[in-house]
């Protein structure tokens, strides 16, 4: 498993280039740019279960689904950050991608530092430290629980048109 | 108990007497808007959309103004099915190609109007706060959900109170204003929070405030917001929209602030956002005689009439410096045809600047005006990020329309001051 390490305030731009907003919207088109103008190293060598640790306002800018679609399709297990920027964090829900708003853990972590995430108890060990993040609001896990915003919309819809 | 604005409209959409910061409710907003991403997004939910059809034919606010006209056949396709939909559901509030940014359509066809909520899947959507509106950003999958569903939840913020004391010197703009306190509060500052606009906020015209309310995001606010005043209700007016037609909220005098910061204007100068994020702010003499090949005047952070008066004032008889390419960037059809009618767009042209459609194109790198690794490019648009205008080699600085144009003329970033000493 690789952590990758960014700093402050990764926009979206630096997570997906605007050049290429209009032109890839699956995820194999998406893959090949994740990161592209912060960090080429990272879609070539990005693996399932990989985390990121990041800084404060981690995706601010656009409204741009491209980088989460990216980075859930990656296998990234989950975006731990000092913080995030809110339509990212909204978006993030929405695909079902794990964000983990811990300061203290992304100040805790040195390289090399033997890194375990246990999403089910709610926690993320850093060497000899452990730290655990809170669990969403019930509204919102309601949405993760059924896989993502659009299939929680069909559960919905479903449940509407059956009464 | 009292309530701020953001407060005080959620409340009033979840249906409840009272909110508090952190509390989740569900809303139905008064509309939603797309651009050229409604392709994707109606993409989504193709089957949905045959089996439920669209929660309300008057929700949807479709505007075609990030890659237009369309730069290839892939563009094009999007734009087609885009039209496709909106006939097969009948969607009245659909804006083609050279209309206009959607952001400044909003605007100026009245569908923000004081105390409604809008959402959008754009970070800009912020801007209708300039007309005391509730708007916020969400992404591609939120609008396909609220385009079937019509409600969507929201978590109650905590607000800011920002209270502009005094006027603002001559040749420093509302821009400078805006960029000055996200150089002090920092790209996240504000992140996730409500923030407010007070005191002496009538000096502003509704054009202003827009810039201001439009840069919310690039402190990471939720919404940003001007109170309703005889200026609102005047532009409204202006535009066709009675009083009749609107409810305004104004936040309750002894509401609760997370923070209150207060900004004398007449102490800000004329400032910049250098490379590579809005926050990196420099008052303008720390960046003077910066050499720019390129100045994009426009977008939907200053590209209305007032600005291309601001800079054909400037620019008027005189010749942009032959190093510096001028792209001028109308927000609409409205304003383009307006500031043809004042000459502006004449005296501009005829100073050596470009006209491009009324869109959003070169801001994010998706259509003209691209940069060129190791150019640097001067800019009135709302983002500087690395990569954003089409090559991460390139530079982006950000300032007012006045500085813009003065630093065209001379090739390099220049203090609006001096030209008006001259």
């Amino acid at each position: 498993m690789t952590i990758w390490r960014y700093k402050d305030n990764i926009n979206t731009d630096m997570l997906f280039p605007g050049k290429y907003t209009y032109t890839c919207s699956t995820a194999e088109e998406i893959k090949p740019h994740l990161l592209e103008d912060l960090d080429p190293l990272f879609a070539k060598n990005v693996k399932e279960d990989d985390l990121i640790f990041a800084g404060r306002n981690f995706g601010c800018g656009s409204s741009r689904e491209q980088p989460v679609l990216g980075l859930k399709a990656v296998g990234i297990a989950a975006v731990v950050a000092e913080s995030f920027a809110r339509i990212f964090y909204r978006s993030s829900i929405n695909q079902g991608l794990l964000l983990i708003e811990c300061p203290e853990a992304v100040k805790a972590y040195k390289q090399g530092d033997d890194v375990f995430l246990d999403v089910e108890k709610g926690t993320l060990s850093i060497g000899s430290k452990t730290f655990s993040f809170p669990k969403l609001p019930t509204e919102i896990l309601a949405i993760c629980d059924a896989g993502g915003l659009l299939p929680y919309t069909r559960q919905k819809l479903k449940q509407k048109k059956k009464r | 108990m009292n309530m701020t604005f953001a407060e005080k409209i959620l409340a009033k959409y979840a249906g409840e007497t009272q909110v508090q910061p952190g509390q989740i409710v569900t809303v139905r907003p008064d509309h939603l808007l797309m651009h050229d991403n409604a392709a994707p997004i109606i993409a989504k939910i193709i089957p949905e959309l045959k089996e439920y059809g669209v929660y309300s034919k008057d929700l949807p606010v479709i505007v075609l103004d990030h890659v237009i006209p369309a730069a290839a056949e892939k563009n094009a396709l999007q734009h087609k099915q885009i039209r496709e939909f909106v006939k097969t559901y009948k969607i009245p509030h659909f804006f083609d190609v050279g209309d206009g940014v959607c952001h400044q359509i909003i605007l100026e066809k009245g569908l923000a109007l004081p105390g409604t909520l809008i959402l959008g899947s754009d970070s800009h959507t912020c801007s209708y706060g300039a007309v005391g509106a509730f708007s916020s950003g969400i992404d591609r999958t939120e609008a396909a959900a609220l385009l079937l569903t019509g409600e969507t939840w929201l978590k109650i913020p905590q607000s800011i109170k920002i209270t502009l004391q005094k006027k603002l010197s001559r040749w420093v703009t509302a821009k400078d204003v805006i960029l000055s306190i996200i150089g002090d509060v920092s790209a996240s500052g504000a992140d996730y929070c409500s923030v407010e606009f007070h005191g002496a906020v009538s000096q502003f015209s509704v054009d202003e405030r827009f810039t201001i309310a439009n840069m919310g995001v690039e402190m990471g606010a939720k919404n940003a917001m001007f109170p309703v005043d005889d200026v609102t209700m005047q532009y409204l007016s202006s535009i066709g929209v009675s009083k009749s037609k609107y409810k305004p909220v104004h936040p309750d005098a002894g509401a609760t602030y997370e923070r209150e910061l207060t900004y004398d204007l007449s102490a800000i100068e004329p400032v910049v956002a250098v490379p590579h994020s809005v926050d990196n702010v420099k008052s303008i003499s720390e960046v003077e005689g910066i050499e720019i090949q390129q100045c994009l005047l426009g977008t939907c952070t200053n590209g209305r009439v007032s600005d291309f008066k601001a800079a054909a004032k400037i620019l008027k008889g005189k010749k942009v410096h032959p190093a510096v390419r001028l792209l001028l960037l109308p927000a609409s059809r409205t304003i383009y045809l307006d500031a043809v009618q004042e000459g502006y767009i004449k005296t501009l042209v005829e100073a050596g600047g470009t006209v491009l459609p009324p869109g959003c194109g070169p801001c994010l790198g998706a259509h003209q005006g691209a940069l060129a690794p190791g150019e640097r490019c001067l800019s009135t648009s709302n983002r500087n990020f690395k990569g954003r205008m089409g090559c991460k080699d390139a530079d982006i600085y950000l300032a007012s329309p006045v500085t813009v144009a003065v630093s065209a003329l001379h090739g390099k970033i220049t203090d609006p001051r001096k030209e008006a000493k001259k």
